[in-house]
């Protein structure tokens, strides 16, 4: 990676432009390297969606259920897929049988991983639209230490996206491409392209529906209303009518295009049913660090201290609540249980305040990034089901606040890395090990250094936070190299997952908490930093 | 220092490419009965942990030299004994005598390529990044840059971390020989050399420029005083740890001579497979290998190879300085693979590795040379199904050394340290100048012939009449390069860039 400085090395005098392309074609080459690692059951999830577009017909992509990978993705993404599947026929034409179970032949996984990593150029592009919109403060900085070369370094090399998207197997890539794109657009003030482009990304992948609050409050507050009152504060006389049509049209629009179809075939509660499986339990199977992890923690210490008091009846304690972190269901034994309207409820109770800043005092596109931000967390915090990769939501589009305040860049480098340590159970074949260590490593050393050049002055993290993150290695050595060699592993397999979910959870809750409240204006800041 | 972060993220890169090729298959993988370089190591933890020290280089029923019998010098055997008693207590079955021939297992695998990444993380790592910290009139940066494509370098990522072999641990000994050498650490460095040498005979290509440059420091010194007793303090050096390596051997004589013939097999002819030295080129004009005898054989390259050393190594006894003894170690390795006997294709690792040291100094000849390296063990990459990681790892090498050295800014005589030369043509032809721009079309053509030349390699059948067209074409392509290349570093040698510069200074 050319973030080694290297590259740039000899990089300043020839400008951005080269420091940018090599890291991009290094990282990308990276990406080629990682084709033969090892890939998760998402592989087969989309080889079968490859095959679901394109041997059958619209009206029954959301209906086939040969495989257990149904179809859960928004109808964009399925005629993606159909638009893949047609480079799949000359590599491979056997992995678009529906019947080919778990195929993974060498050109099918070749096939698979190019099309990831080449949908990628549009991330990559989106990369270099919102280094455009970074500030310079001072010219003349060496280019290794300019804030734009650092957000690019940032981004392109994320770890987590890395780890995801070309290990694990997903199309994170261009999908954040989209969103950091409609992000750049808002901030270049082309807020139409930008409210188009998240209406197509809302239709490529449903999750981005976390982050679609701070989209309609700031597009309504700082877009349709034109202009404010001495004070900040709306006029409401300024409400342009036309524009909020050309939103509305265009979201309109993009859906019908969308959804069209398949309300035409009447299709509509069977594809809201595949997107929105409630039927899945409150936590993944590796509890996402988040608030319910914290709460499931607090239940099962509660219920131990209860059976060791005799305070708790052991014949009326779930069979299941055992074995925590193996099975879907966790059932909570002394804690009430969670329904989907309760985690629903503290999500926008979470959101709420921040969604007041932006439209009380709306601070530009900053401050909708921030709220964007402070919506992709709250919703990770309190969601039902949420999976572990969806800290990115938060953690991408966070880069490009880091660069900007010393304050934003510690809870920066606290939720990074934080989040994604959580993604180390992704991997856990031992070929993979290593590289998930080095790369973390890279991107943690990177980040920290780049950093803390780039505000010199200023103390990034205070020292319970650095110890905090220090201890993320002894958990780590603990969790992967020493607890498989005892005895423990055959009695409590669950320990290792258990242990990294709470501690990474406290680290997230409390970047969320610091973020919240860096949203408030004024003297709340003031507060939080007295802290 | 100040840029430990920057150097840290360097190394951080080099680990993690080296793990990720890794994750690609190995030589002779699932191709009984002889397998590959992987087995071979495999077979030699199995020989050496079983048997006693005195069967390990004889053929014996327990021993079968016919099947990867041990052709390293006892360095190797011992690093292998090490090993397998580190696999013994992992899973005894992999180093089982008899039955475990062939053993392969995902296990197996990550066990081995961990040695890989171990050895190198002790020894070839930290002998770069010292290295390039040391690296004299350099910035900060350009150290950082240095380290960063050093660690890089396709061809022994892919060799051993694909192929398999742990050439990291002679070549970081040769790194640690030439760091010492270089610090007027000779004792110490003497000492690392010699550990590379009793670890790969191969190390014997850089053996003249060292023995070279510390006899002409001696010389230096005088004969009769300081210089003197530094001559005494290295032979000592030498003496003594040859001893040791080879304690186990030196007991009866026949022990020797049999290590030594293992080492040396002159009988197998002057070389094998394709390689892309003079020899193997010259074959497909003449047939030599079988026109010639094999004592004529022996007798023509060792006279060929001597002659082309001979200008490097007499200046450099003469005038021992740092920089002349870098290109020396290019030029004489260059030479030996050249025009030696049985040279394999994987010995061109020896003479990347000071071309590696030269990276900052002549940014573009180097990056050139490192990549026709690379390119020229293409045909046994592609055997060992590395083609998607070779090709990855050579696109990532130069945009490496393009980013950190521009080097396509630094084209011109100055750059290119063939001012002191030119000045000297100029003498007798005038008018004379260096085609710097020439060169820049030719390294165009030449990495546009390679990148036809592997894409043809790696997706089209050749000919029925001629199936091993592009391997020879390959070697050819390479060989080509590497005479020129030995040209320009001999120029480099006999008119140093130095002189060049005080010349100017006094007219």
């Amino acid at each position: 990676m050319a973030a080694s400085g290297a590259a740039a090395g000899g990089g300043g005098r020839s400008g951005g432009g080269l420091g940018f392309l090599s890291l991009a074609l290094g990282v990308s080459l990276l990406k080629c390297l990682l084709v033969p690692a090892y890939y998760s059951t998402d592989f087969e999830v989309h080889r079968n969606w490859l095959a679901i577009t394109h041997s059958l017909p619209v009206s029954q992509w959301y209906y086939e259920a040969t495989s257990e990978w149904t179809l859960d993705y928004p109808p964009f993404f399925a005629w993606f897929e159909y638009a893949l599947s047609h480079i799949a026929k000359v590599f491979d034409p056997e992995m678009l049988n529906i019947q080919n179970l778990n195929y993974a032949s060498p050109r099918t996984v070749l096939f698979q991983r190019f099309s990831v990593i080449f949908t990628d150029v549009l991330f990559i592009y989106a990369v270099y639209e919102c280094c455009k919109c970074i500030e310079e403060k001072k010219a003349g900085k060496e280019l290794t230490e300019k804030p734009t070369f650092i957000l690019s370094v940032l981004l392109l090399w994320n770890f987590g996206l890395l780890i995801v998207d070309h290990i694990h197997f997903q199309y994170n890539g261009f999908l954040f491409g989209l969103m950091l794109l409609s992000i750049a657009r808002l901030f270049q003030k082309r807020h139409l392209e930008g409210a188009f482009l998240f209406a197509i990304l809302l239709n490529f992948k449903h999750i981005y529906l976390y982050v679609a609050p701070a989209y309609g409050i700031y597009l309504l507050r700082s877009y349709c209303f034109t202009e404010d009152k001495p004070d900040g504060s709306v006029r409401w006389s300024s409400f342009s009518f036309h524009r909020l049509i050309a939103l509305g049209f265009i979201v309109c629009f993009v859906s019908a295009l969308s959804l069209g179809p398949f309300i035409a075939l009447n299709q509509l509660p069977q594809i809201v049913s595949r997107l929105f499986p409630f039927k899945r339990g409150l936590c993944h199977a590796y509890w996402a660090p988040n608030f319910w992890a914290l709460y499931n923690a607090l239940d099962k210490m509660l219920s131990i201290i209860g059976l060791k008091f005799n305070l708790l009846d052991p014949k009326k304690i779930p069979k299941a609540s055992m074995t925590s972190g193996l099975v879907q269901q966790f059932q909570h034994t002394v804690l009430p249980s969670v329904t989907p309207l309760a985690t629903l409820l503290c999500t926008v109770i979470a959101m709420l305040p921040s969604i007041f800043c932006l439209w009380f005092k709306p601070q530009g596109p900053r401050g909708f990034l921030r709220c964007l931000i402070v919506c992709a967390l709250s919703s990770f915090m309190f969601g039902w089901h949420v999976h572990e990769k969806a800290i990115l939501l938060a953690i991408l589009p966070m880069s490009l606040l880091s660069v900007g305040k010393p304050q934003d860049a510690g809870i920066y480098l606290l939720l990074t890395t934080t989040g994604h340590y959580s993604l180390f159970p992704l991997l856990f074949t031992a070929p993979e090990f290593p590289i998930k260590v080095l790369l973390m490593l890279l991107f943690t050393v990177y980040s920290f250094s780049s950093l803390k050049t780039l505000f010199r002055k200023e103390k990034l993290l205070n020292w319970i936070e650095t110890i905090y993150l220090i201890g993320l290695g002894p958990l780590e050595i603990c969790c992967e190299l020493v607890f498989p060699f005892t005895p423990w592993k055959l009695k409590y397999p669950f320990v290792p997952l258990f242990l990294t979910s709470v501690y990474c959870a406290a680290g997230i809750t409390y970047a969320w908490f610091r973020l919240s409240i860096s949203m408030l204006p004024g003297p709340a800041v003031g507060k939080a930093k007295l802290q | 220092m100040k840029e430990w972060p920057s150097m840290t993220v360097a190394v951080l890169v080099g680990l993690t490419v080296r793990w990720a090729v890794s994750l690609n298959s190995y030589s002779g993988a699932g191709k009984p009965p002889m397998f590959g370089d992987y087995e071979a190591q495999r077979h030699w933890q199995e020989i050496t942990f079983n048997l006693p020290v005195k069967q390990w280089y004889f053929n014996s029923s327990d021993n079968n030299l016919q099947y990867w019998g041990l052709d390293y010098p006892p360095l190797t055997a011992y690093h292998s004994l090490l090993c397998a008693y580190v696999a013994e207590f992992i899973n005894p079955d992999w180093i089982a005598l008899h039955t475990s021939r062939g053993y392969e297992s995902d296990q197996h695998k990550l066990f081995m390529r961990s040695t890989v990444l171990i050895a190198d993380l002790m020894i070839y790592v930290p002998a770069v990044v010292l290295y390039c910290c040391y690296l004299k009139e350099t910035s900060t940066k350009k150290k950082i840059a240095s380290a960063f494509c050093i660690l890089l370098y396709p061809g022994l990522l892919l060799i051993d971390y694909g192929h398999f072999q742990y050439n990291c641990v002679s070549l970081g000994f040769a790194l640690w020989a030439v760091l010492g050498v270089s610090h007027d650490w000779d004792v110490p460095g003497s000492l690392a050399f010699c550990l590379a040498i009793n670890y790969k005979q191969m190390e014997l290509y850089h053996s003249l420029p060292f023995f070279c440059f510390l006899l002409g420091k001696c010389l230096k010194k005088g004969l009769k005083g300081k210089g003197l007793l530094l001559l005494i303090k290295l032979m000592a050096t030498v003496v003594a740890t040859f001893a040791l390596c080879w304690l186990p051997f030196c007991t009866q004589g026949e022990q020797t001579l049999q290590v030594l013939r293992r080492l040396f097999p002159v009988g197998r002819g002057i070389f094998e497979d394709k390689v892309a030295n003079f020899w193997c080129s010259l074959n497909v004009l003449l047939k030599i290998k079988s026109r010639l005898s094999s004592h004529t054989q022996l007798m023509l390259s060792f006279a060929l190879t001597l002659l082309s050393l001979l200008p490097a190594c007499v200046k450099l006894t003469l005038q021992p300085s740092l920089r002349r003894f870098r290109h020396s170690l290019v030029a004489c390795a260059l030479s030996f693979f050249l025009f030696s006997f049985q040279v394999h294709e994987k010995s061109i690792l020896l003479v990347s590795l000071p071309v590696c040291l030269i990276l900052n100094e002549v940014p573009f000849m180097s990056t050139w040379f490192l990549i026709v390296s690379t390119f020229s063990m293409l045909p046994l990459l592609l055997k060992d199904q590395l083609a998607l990681a070779s090709v990855v790892t050579t696109l990532g090498f130069s945009v490496a050394c393009v980013a950190s050295f521009l080097i396509f800014e630094n084209v011109s005589e100055e750059e290119l340290q063939l001012k002191a030369f030119s000045m000297y043509v100029r003498r007798h032809v005038p008018g004379f100048k260096i085609p710097a721009k020439m060169l820049k079309t030719w390294f165009a053509v030449s990495m546009m012939t390679m990148s036809l030349l592997s894409l043809g390699s790696i997706t089209m059948e050749p000919p029925r009449r001629l199936p091993d067209l592009f391997p020879v074409l390959v070697c050819l392509v390479s060989c080509l390069h590497f005479l020129f290349f030995l040209i320009y570093f001999n120029v480099l040698i006999l008119w140093d860039h130095r002189n060049g510069r005080n010349q100017k200074k006094v007219s």
